[in-house]
């Protein structure tokens, strides 16, 4: 399927590229629907390998590239089944958007993440997934969920681990704090720095160079440089699970979930 | 090295060019949440903008709890 529009994402090939693009009310949130379509992105690789060189993922929403996994769709889940199920049906959600990022991690082209404005949680799970980050100077990234008692669960800390060391891990995870685009460049997390509005343009500049190359010595380059870090995401769902479903989170979350003033409730 | 002063004054005009204002509409003691009407992703857009202007990182739990362009310049003024 070289071009599809959902409800959620559309995707469109172009010359070996094929731009995926979020386009999700309000903020992109990684969600059912959502995860149900990049399933059928993943399933389409198949088709697009032989004419394709690089993916692009970008965002229809101008401020935001994500916002991450959607919150409210999780809570109500959780809090709808029995407590001793609730860890179950997170745990459904998690394999299935585990093995979606995994196809992206591992898929034979170059990926490459156009970020614009926030990148939050299962947003920056969804963009570290890719090869080459590029973002403009507006873009901001974040692992807030220690704020509300549990951890990252789409894969971010062990692909964080993976590509920038385990110290800024533990500053975006222990702070929850908001990073900008020039710290995350600084670290190495962000390959390029775009100007304001332009990470789309330059990521597409990007991808051109990259098409000139051979694609059979670019996917075993990847393959080589690239490995999927298997155990510790396969612990990350576990510890996900044994954290999510605890009272106190499901609190907190409530709490998170019902603010209405400016800034939502984060401790 | 900037005054408070001085900071104060650019935090000043840096809110009302993002926005649109004019640069005298803005003061020190004004609670820029109902001034300007902004929302939370507008508060991390303008938290950017003053990242980048000033060259510093001002994490976000730092300005929490922060609804004036006074304080929010002192905080700014703390990591110069």
């Amino acid at each position: 399927m070289k071009s599809f529009t959902g409800k959620t994402l559309r995707w469109e090939w172009r010359e070996r590229v094929v731009e995926l693009t979020l386009d999700h009310e309000p903020a992109n949130e990684i969600g059912t629907a959502m995860v149900a379509e990049l399933e059928k992105f993943v399933a389409s690789f198949g088709a697009l390998v032989p004419e394709t060189s690089v993916c692009i993922i970008t965002s229809a929403r101008k401020s935001i590239f994500s916002a991450g996994g959607d919150l409210r769709e999780l809570y109500h889940r959780a809090t709808a089944a029995p407590e001793k199920e609730r860890g179950a049906g997170v745990r459904e959600f998690l394999e299935r958007i585990h093995t979606v990022l995994n196809c992206i991690d591992a898929a034979p082209f170059v990926t490459i993440a156009a970020v614009q404005g926030l990148c939050f949680g299962g947003g920056l799970e969804l963009a570290l997934a890719c090869d080459i980050i590029v973002a403009d100077k507006m873009a901001r990234f974040a692992f807030p969920e220690l704020r509300l008692g549990f951890i990252p669960g789409f894969g971010g800390i062990p692909r964080l681990n993976r590509d920038l060391g385990n110290a800024v891990v533990r500053d975006m995870l222990f702070t929850g704090r908001t990073v900008n685009a020039t710290r995350a460049h600084a670290v190495g997390l962000v390959a390029q720095l775009a100007g304001e509005g332009q990470a789309l343009r330059i990521a597409r500049s990007t991808a051109s160079q990259i098409t000139k190359f051979d694609a059979v010595t670019q996917a075993a380059a990847k393959k080589f440089i690239k490995p999927i870090p298997d155990e510790e995401l396969r612990r990350e769902i576990d510890l996900f699970c044994e954290l999510f479903t605890r009272p106190d989170v499901m609190a907190a979350l409530k709490k998170f979930l019902e603010d209405s003033g400016p800034m939502p409730y984060l401790p | 090295m900037r005054t408070l002063e001085q900071t104060t004054q650019e935090v000043l005009e840096l809110a009302a060019r993002h926005f649109n204002l004019p640069a005298r509409s803005l003061a020190p003691e004004d609670d820029f949440f109902k001034k300007l009407g902004i929302d939370s992703l507008q508060t991390l857009e303008m938290l950017s903008r003053l990242e980048n202007h000033f060259g510093i990182e001002l994490p976000d739990y730092e300005v929490q709890g922060v609804s004036d362009f006074k304080t929010l310049a002192e905080r700014i003024q703390s990591r110069l």
